[in-house]
């Protein structure tokens, strides 16, 4: 079968299984709606949430991105990861304790008032918008290549897709869906990278592989070959760093602790039945999501590799197929500066703009022409880095079902955490909103509804930021993980850990830390792009690590505020003594449920 | 009862003794080992890595994986020797879904 069929085989199965899960778990209650009953087992739960938290940018962009800035892509492997040793030791089990339905919840009882739990409620929607949006344009890309759709129709198919499951479904419907979406998105990026570490190194483990030397230079190891050939085209070494030292240790912070922060992880580790379930599923989650991260700087420095030796200074006349089918895409675009009809691959942009305007016309040699400017540097050659593992199995000559389980997997990662995201908004609409503050009368049944109300909105306004992609896909989620940082994490610990944090330092403390990192990443970002530089930064520190300083800002804030305004009353300190103690929290919460 | 307090509270030290150590631990071998001292340990190599470059691309998480899971044991050890643990805790039948008492 040609890769087309197969891509509609694949793609096919894997949406009428999740349209399978999502009927056969109907919600018919909120609890079902918010924490799928409050019964998953911690295993189901950890596979659920490695898939939750596995996005279009994990599974496309992350390995891109490492594979074009080398060293400096560890920033996102450790800051994506070690925020679960955070949420293990220090959210999870608490939050669980308290049993309720989402993080605003906690918010606006710890600190007995609905302010907070309103500015929480800004917080969350916000953060989970600004990361859906991402979502939905990864969808639109892998239709778009695969399937040959146009994108917006592609993010059509996928929000119809979400739509029958989070509206139907819920928390439920998600839940098993990730499961499935889990194995497949796994599946899909271990097979890849297993044939390419065995063709390139004679390793099937790509996490050896990366290690090794290689199979056509048995003396040479795979990262010196890589760090020569990157020096050799005018790159940095690809094993060296370029970020500063302040940089790199704050992005990644920032990234772990937003990490820990962000509401729909969070709100996953309310669905097992006990405290222990908790933490034991903030494990199995760690390690289901360390597979993936720990083979995507594999495959990024092998993809590197690839594309260099496969493209430099080759005549476009003789390039690889894939290389004109993502021309065709429009995610790559060779400009011939020296007029030699090769394509020569060097550091520095191609192109004035950051993205290639093609014209109607092609080339003597077949190749698209641009509008675009050329650049001053000898570089010629324009990829986009969300394609390195969409093209991968492509670059390195594996068979079509390969390409196409890619597809299948790539809109898996994107449709999982789309979907966790958007029930995010709309439980924070029907139960914090509608339930906790305006309506507090209104029946469960009522409830559920505006909770399916919500939900199909929230479908409804993703689709859109997917027609209309506010930025690049990786660049969009970093947002939502500086926010994160500076407002969830510092109240929810504090909360927790210190008794005394009453409701104006929890206030004063998200609301200065959320408007502190905001304010830095717009100027940065869109009021001043060209002062993006890191002489003009504050403390060397990038837009992408001001979340660390956000979260400082908060915590001093509410600590200094708190010393000044009355402590919390007693119930609220019995509320946290109780949190504390693991005991009771079955109990409590099957009553709390039913 | 005053017991149930002091209990809780010597609990709750023990606790935060667990966390500090883990998470000290969990700084040195991220922040401490990927970033800070990086650059001295790519002195060293281990196969085709550079130490630094390994600890940050790969050896960081495996090291996450692990500390949580010394979490989930000492925790629950913890919880135990302090009678908090949710043993004693009674679950309401749901033929459907997971049962803690019964599955794991």
């Amino acid at each position: 079968m040609d890769i087309q069929s197969l891509t509609y085989l694949f793609v096919g199965a894997s949406f009428a299984l999740y349209i399978t899960i999502a009927i056969m778990s109907r919600a018919s209650s909120t609890a079902d709606f918010y924490v799928a009953g409050g019964d998953v087992h911690p295993l189901a739960n950890g596979m659920a949430t490695a898939a939750d938290w596995m996005s279009a940018a994990s599974f496309i962009s992350m390995a891109g991105i490492i594979s074009f800035i080398g060293r400096d892509g560890s920033v996102y492997l450790m800051g994506w990861t070690g925020g679960y040793v955070l949420l293990a030791l220090l959210l999870a089990p608490y939050l669980r304790k308290f049993g309720k339905y989402t993080v605003p919840d906690f918010i606006g009882d710890r600190y007995y008032s609905d302010t907070a739990r309103l500015v929480a409620v800004i917080c969350v929607i916000f953060v989970s918008f600004t990361y859906v949006a991402g979502q939905m344009r990864g969808v639109g890309i892998v239709f778009s290549r695969f399937l040959e759709v146009e994108i917006n129709t592609g993010v059509m198919i996928g929000m119809t897709i979400v739509f029958f499951y989070a509206v139907l479904g819920g928390m439920k419907g998600i839940t098993y869906t990730q499961v499935a979406q889990y194995c497949i998105l796994i599946f899909a990026f271990m097979v890849p990278a297993i044939f390419i570490s065995l063709k390139m190194t004679g390793t099937p483990v790509p996490q050896l592989g990366f290690g090794s030397t290689l199979v056509d230079a048995p003396n040479t190891y795979l990262l010196d070959r890589l760090d020569q050939l990157s020096v050799e085209l005018g790159f940095a070494a690809y094993t060296a760093g370029k970020k500063s030292t302040i940089d790199v240790f704050c992005i990644t912070a920032a990234l772990m602790v937003g990490t820990a922060g962000l509401p729909h992880v969070i709100v996953r580790f309310f669905t097992v039945p006990r405290v222990r379930d908790a933490r034991l599923s903030a494990g199995y989650a760690l390690i289901f999501i360390a597979i993936l991260y720990t083979t995507a700087p594999a495959v990024a420095s092998f993809v590197r590799v690839n594309v260099i030796e496969s493209v430099n200074e080759i005549e476009y006349r003789a390039i690889p197929q894939w290389f004109r089918n993502w021309e065709d895409t429009g995610l790559i675009a060779w400009i011939d500066k020296n007029n030699d009809g090769r394509i020569q691959y060097r550091a520095g942009a191609a192109l004035e703009a950051t993205r290639p305007d093609y014209s109607l016309t092609r080339g003597i040699h077949g190749q698209r022409l641009l509008n675009n400017a050329p650049s001053d540097n000898d570089n010629e050659l324009y990829i986009d880095r969300d394609i390195m593992v969409l093209a991968n199995p492509e670059i390195a000559g594996l068979p079509n079902w390969v390409i196409a389980l890619v597809a299948a997997g790539g809109l898996a990662a994107a449709l999982s955490t789309a979907a966790g995201l958007l029930l995010v908004i709309s439980t924070a609409i029907s139960h914090d909103l509608m339930k906790k503050v305006f309506r507090p009368a209104i029946t469960d049944q009522e409830e559920l509804r505006y909770a399916r109300i919500a939900a199909a909105v929230a479908v409804g306004i993703a689709g859109l930021f997917g027609i209309y992609p506010p930025a690049f896909v990786a660049q969009v989620v970093a947002f939502a993980f500086g926010l994160a940082a500076a407002s969830f994490f510092p109240v929810i610990f504090m909360g927790i850990f210190y008794r005394r944090m009453n409701r104006e330092g929890a206030i004063t403390g998200m609301i200065s830390g959320l408007v502190f990192t905001f304010a830095y990443i717009v100027y940065f970002k869109f009021i001043s792009p060209d002062s993006n530089t890191a002489e003009h930064w504050l403390l060397g520190i990038s837009p992408e690590g001001i979340g660390t300083i956000g979260m400082l800002v908060n915590f001093t804030t509410a600590l200094l505020v708190c010393r000044m305004t009355p402590p919390p009353p007693e119930s609220v300190t019995a509320l946290v003594d109780n949190i504390r103690i693991p005991r009771g929290a079955g109990a409590a919460y099957h009553h709390h449920l039913r | 009862m005053p017991g149930d307090q002091d209990r809780a509270r010597a609990y709750w030290r023990a606790n935060i003794r667990l966390l500090c150590i883990l998470l000290s631990l969990w700084f040195l071998c991220s922040f401490g080992l990927g970033i800070l001292w990086a650059d001295w340990l790519d002195q060293f190599h281990m196969f085709g890595f550079k130490l630094g470059f390994w600890f940050s691309q790969q050896g960081s998480i495996y090291i996450f994986v692990v500390l949580i899971f010394i979490y989930v044991y000492a925790s629950n050890r913890l919880d135990h020797r302090y009678g908090v643990d949710e043993e004693g805790d009674t679950y309401e039948e749901d033929e459907e879904y997971y049962h803690p008492d019964r599955d794991a």
